[in-house]
């Protein structure tokens, strides 16, 4: 007797939506195993991590809204690669888009130091955009044009990225009156014009939250209204059909490396203007690859990546309560993550495919 | 300045230790991608190698006993890997990322006891004779074990590849996995095969890191090396050869970088360390205007057999 | 809208207070690394002044910590949530949770905080750092006396005021006792990567170096002089007695358990005060490694002597006259630099070869 796969004509809805309840409970046991070995209490270190920053009396008022901020940049970044996925197109540079977004961003808002106006604002926005745009459209040229593959190109561009953030950090975006250590000036704390803040206090909406409901709803507009939706759906699913039912690939790589690159922009820039504040040499902190995994976890669906998204930063505030009020390793943590998202992967397969037993056939 | 105070021989011959633990990562993941796999993990291997090569090494007092364990720890992750893409087809990308986190993760656990232990000394081989030739000697003859044993596993992957029916299988399970099953291969288990030998040589690089060239184990301690041995698979567009053309690249920007910095020449340290990024998309440039598309064919693809 | 806005404040408010409430006899103290514990160096030290805290109070204190937090948007969260858990006196110990912690402080007007190596306080945060350089001093000073080859290796980290002094006071130490010595630095434009900096370290042996300086906090450098052999080497950061007595001749240690045990007790009393210290060899933040036989003896108490000169306050480790790279006066006879000038310091003393970059 073996078990074999076989694959469903279309994932199944009823798996789709259990499979991540699944994993998550596989997670806290596999997680409550590793935590108990450690020595603390199993029961109270999953409760920490999955409950408290939503329901703690202490800390929930503070913990809800920052699921918000630190979930809005993952959403932002995963809408934008999604769609590439969705046809095939693997852009997995969005850090490097992320990082030139807002540094490109950042230069405009400092040109104008310190000039106070309502347009400058935007005008980073807008440079953001570009920014992660244009770092996204050298993949999608060279891959147009040359056939060359996206996937090395946009991750080589990373590393590129990263060392002209290091450069720019110490060198020409550098705080005058920072007393000569790295790193640029504070946008939220020093130049009001060009600040990302809360716009309800207390509620963790910034901009860059209300820039990811808007891409979410979008998505799913594109997605399921739109031309440009099916023909990425149908290059996904077909290839060949989509030639036949005369899909342009070169416009379809254009227009998907493009969002993804010119979202990931947006999101660097709302990032460096608020929660982080200023470009420092350690503003790179991952999110461009993080966002890979909310993507996929979102089974690269628009409502899908809101939700990861969401459960992603429910496990790192909560990790960072864990830390705090039971002293947990920050590796444990970690690993958990690691478990998390293993499981939630792999518990995929129920989804996409049937499990058959076969039986052998005697000889 | 005074570029004289650079003497090329120990230069070279400290590159090629500089370039070991990326050699090493690096022809390991060719390997895999060969077969059509792409494992973004390999950081999360390499670090978990560097650990518990350190940890056995300094348990039993023989690093090569830690090369061992550090060998089948990589591959233990990797078989981690393996499964969850090969069987329970998940996507690869989502999924090697996945292991980097949880490879740090536990290699920080494993390690908590093992802070500020010295390594016990892998001594080198000093080939008599040879060591003695004047300038070949001490860049080529007076290195460690590990250092051979990589150019050793360079030239077999090499021929591997190449000359055996083994190689033949796992290209062709690489470039066209539906054309390769139609033929009767078994798809997944080379692909398992190769995905265990990347973990190996991963593990191992890592333990060269926290054995030979820091050598203590620290938390953290790869510090990207993992994401240079992707790099250099792409530079070296899947040829053995290249791999340690490209290890030996990469490693030596860094090593020439401050060995000019010593030497008192003032450079730009942020664009001399993106050049070698700048040069690989360069070769991937290169590789497709020759109307060769470089990658094999069916690299990250899901596999599922529809019989 | 208003009245939207002033309900949010008023439960933001709440909540802070909430938090404060919660602090029960017990003082509660928090600590912020950037690194994991783990690094043997920065972080570990600042851990080991948490337990030293909480050995010498015991019962009346209770400590949390978070290790690993990056610099930038989870360092707000971070802090904000230790003082939400009742922390009475939080301590940030990285330079890159300087705006993190001014904010934090802004919103918790009855916690305290004390940030190091920054330069912004306010009425409940005090900035704390250590005089490293007067380190320095004694380390020039045993490395002008041992180096044979007259050449000396320094690790540096980044260009930034604290690493430049550093640099500046070992030369202008090893010069005094050896006219003919030369610097060779190295920017690893990192604090902490194992490889490179056994990389530099080997790059700068190549060269001639016979003696290594470090400002990065790993053990790399120590293990690769130690290959090498009849390389000095000094514990940075963190004693790292375990390569003594050769390569490692002596170290600076960040020694913070006295300045966390005075500010915990101020706390206690209720006596505490926003206050900037920066804090050498004297009050015992900076601490000499113990000197290891491989020094002669006579080398050891010349250091040793220049040590409690420091320390006493009687010597200025810069002290005129001094002129700067370009030859210009820096410093008149008997003159000492001021602290503002070395807080910004971005320039070298006459005679380092080479640029500081950008």
């Amino acid at each position: 007797m073996r078990f074999a796969l076989e694959k469903r004509p279309a994932p199944s809805r009823l798996m789709l939506g259990l499979t991540p309840l699944f994993a998550v409970i596989a997670t806290m046991l596999a997680g409550g195993v590793m935590f108990w070995a450690l020595g603390a209490n199993p029961v109270e270190a999953i409760r920490t991590i999955f409950l408290d920053p939503l329901f703690d009396p202490t800390f929930g008022a503070y913990s809800r809204p920052q699921l918000l901020v630190k979930a809005a940049p993952l959403i932002l970044i995963a809408i934008g690669l999604s769609l590439g996925f969705k046809a095939g197109i693997w852009n997995i540079g969005a850090e490097g888009q992320y990082i030139i977004g807002a540094v490109v961003g950042a230069a405009v808002g400092l040109a104008f130091y310190p000039t106070e106006s309502r347009l400058i604002f935007p005008a980073m926005v807008i440079a953001g955009a570009l920014g992660g745009w244009a770092w996204a459209m050298i993949p999608a040229i060279l891959k147009t044009r040359l056939g060359t593959n996206e996937i090395l190109v946009s991750l080589m561009l990373v590393y590129v990225a990263e060392n002209i953030l290091a450069s720019v950090a110490s060198g020409v975006l550098k705080n005058p009156e920072g007393r000569g250590f790295p790193g640029s000036r504070n946008f939220a704390r020093d130049y009001p014009a060009a600040s990302n803040l809360e716009l309800l206090p207390g509620t963790g909406m910034h901009w860059g939250v209300v820039a990811a409901f808007i891409a979410v709803i979008a998505a799913y507009v594109l997605m399921t209204r739109h031309k440009m939706g099916f023909s990425i759906r149908l290059t996904g699913e077909a290839p060949r059909a989509a030639r036949f039912a005369g899909v342009n690939p070169t416009r379809l790589v254009v227009f998907s490396l493009g969002m993804a690159g010119a979202l990931a922009g947006m999101a660097g820039l709302f990032e460096v203007t608020g929660p982080a504040g200023q470009i420092s040499i350690d503003f790179g902190s991952g999110y461009g690859f993080t966002a890979i995994i909310v993507a996929f976890l979102g089974r690269l669906h628009p409502v899908g990546i809101l939700l990861a998204g969401l459960l992603m930063a429910l496990t790192y505030i909560g990790g960072e309560l864990a830390q705090l009020m039971l002293g947990m390793p920050a590796a444990a943590i970690q690993l958990f993550q690691g478990m998390l998202l293993f499981f939630l992967l792999a518990m995929d397969v129920f989804a996409n495919y049937r499990i058959r037993i076969k039986t052998r056939e005697a000889a | 300045m005074d570029l004289g105070q650079i003497n090329p021989v120990l230069l070279a011959a400290s590159l090629m230790v500089a370039a070991t633990p990326i050699l090493l990562a690096a022809i390991g993941e060719m390997v895999v991608e060969k077969a059509g796999v792409l494992n973004l993990g390999v950081e999360g291997m390499m670090i978990t190698g560097a650990v518990v090569g350190f940890a056995v090494a300094v348990n039993s007092g023989s690093p090569a006993a830690g090369f061992v364990a550090a060998a089948l720890a990589g591959a233990g992750l990797a078989l981690l890997f393996g499964l969850i893409t090969q069987v329970l087809k998940s996507n690869q990308v989502a999924t090697g990322l996945g292991l980097t986190l949880f490879g740090l993760g536990l290699s920080s656990l494993i390690g908590k006891p093992y802070e500020g232990i010295k390594a016990p000394s892998l001594g080198k081989l000093d080939i008599p004779l040879l060591s003695d030739i004047p300038v070949l000697g001490p860049v080529l003859f007076r290195h460690d074990p590990m250092v051979y044993l990589s150019l050793l596993i360079v030239l077999g992957v090499w021929a591997g590849l190449k000359y055996t029916r083994a190689g033949l299988v796992l290209r062709a399970v690489g470039e066209n996995h539906t054309a390769a099953h139609a033929l009767g291969y078994k798809v997944i288990r080379v692909r398992l095969a190769a995905i265990l030998f990347g973990g190996a040589s991963a593990g191992m690089g890592g333990a060269y890191l926290s054995l030979v060239r820091v050598p203590t184990w620290v938390e953290g301690m790869t510090a990207g090396a993992g994401w240079i041995a992707l790099a250099i698979v792409v530079f070296a567009s899947w040829r053995a050869g290249r791999i340690l053309l490209g290890a030996y690249l990469f490693g030596g920007v860094s090593v020439l970088q401050l060995n000019l910095q010593a030497a008192g020449v003032a450079i730009p340290v942020e664009y001399l360390s993106m050049s070698p990024y700048l040069v690989t998309i360069l070769v991937l440039v290169i590789i497709s205007l020759r109307g060769n598309h470089g990658a094999p064919g069916s690299l990250g693809r899901v596999f599922h057999a529809s019989s | 809208m208003n009245l939207l806005k002033t309900l949010a404040v008023g439960a933001a408010l709440a909540t802070g207070v909430a938090g404060a409430a919660v602090a029960q006899d017990k003082t509660k103290v928090g600590f912020i690394y950037v690194g994991p514990i783990g690094d043997g160096g920065w972080t570990y030290e600042h851990n080991k002044a948490r337990l030293a805290v909480e050995e010498h109070y015991g019962d009346a204190v209770e400590t949390v910590y978070q290790e690993s937090v990056p610099e930038g948007a989870d360092a707000e969260r971070a802090i904000t949530q230790m003082a939400l858990s009742g922390a009475d006196l939080i301590f940030t110990t990285s330079f890159g949770f300087m705006d993190a912690t001014v904010a934090v402080a802004e919103k918790f007007p009855d916690v305290k905080f004390e940030h190091a190596t920054g330069y912004k306080t306010a009425d409940n945060l005090a900035v704390y750092s250590a005089r490293f350089y007067e380190g320095r001093a004694v380390q020039g000073t045993i490395a002008g006396h041992l180096t044979e080859s007259n050449i000396v290796g320094y690790i540096a980290s980044y260009p930034i005021p604290e690493v430049i002094r550093g640099i500046n006071s070992a030369y202008i130490h090893a010069k005094k006792v050896n006219p003919d010595i030369q610097f060779k630095i190295i920017w690893a434009y990192t604090w902490f990567d194992p490889a490179k900096e056994a990389d530099a370290a080997k790059a700068l042996i190549e060269q001639g170096a016979d003696v290594i300086l470090q400002h990065t906090d790993s053990t790399a450098p120590q293990a690769a002089a130690a290959e090498a052999g009849n390389v000095y080497t000094f514990g940075q950061a963190s004693d790292m007695i375990e390569y003594a007595p050769m390569p490692r001749v002596s170290s600076i240690i960040d020694d913070w358990a006295p300045y966390y045990i005075e500010r915990v007790g101020a706390v206690i009393d209720g006596t505490w005060e926003t206050a900037d210290t920066w804090d050498g060899i004297g009050p015992g933040m900076v601490g000499i490694g113990e000197i290891s036989d491989a020094v002669p003896a006579d080398v050891k108490a010349e250091a040793l002597a220049l040590k409690d000169a420091i320390a006493s306050g009687e010597y200025h480790p810069f002290t005129g006259p001094l002129n700067k790279q370009d030859g210009s006066v820096w410093l008149a006879e008997g003159e000492t630099a001021d602290d503002g000038t070395l807080l910004g310091m971005d320039f070298y003393v006459e005679g380092i070869e080479g640029e500081i970059p950008n």
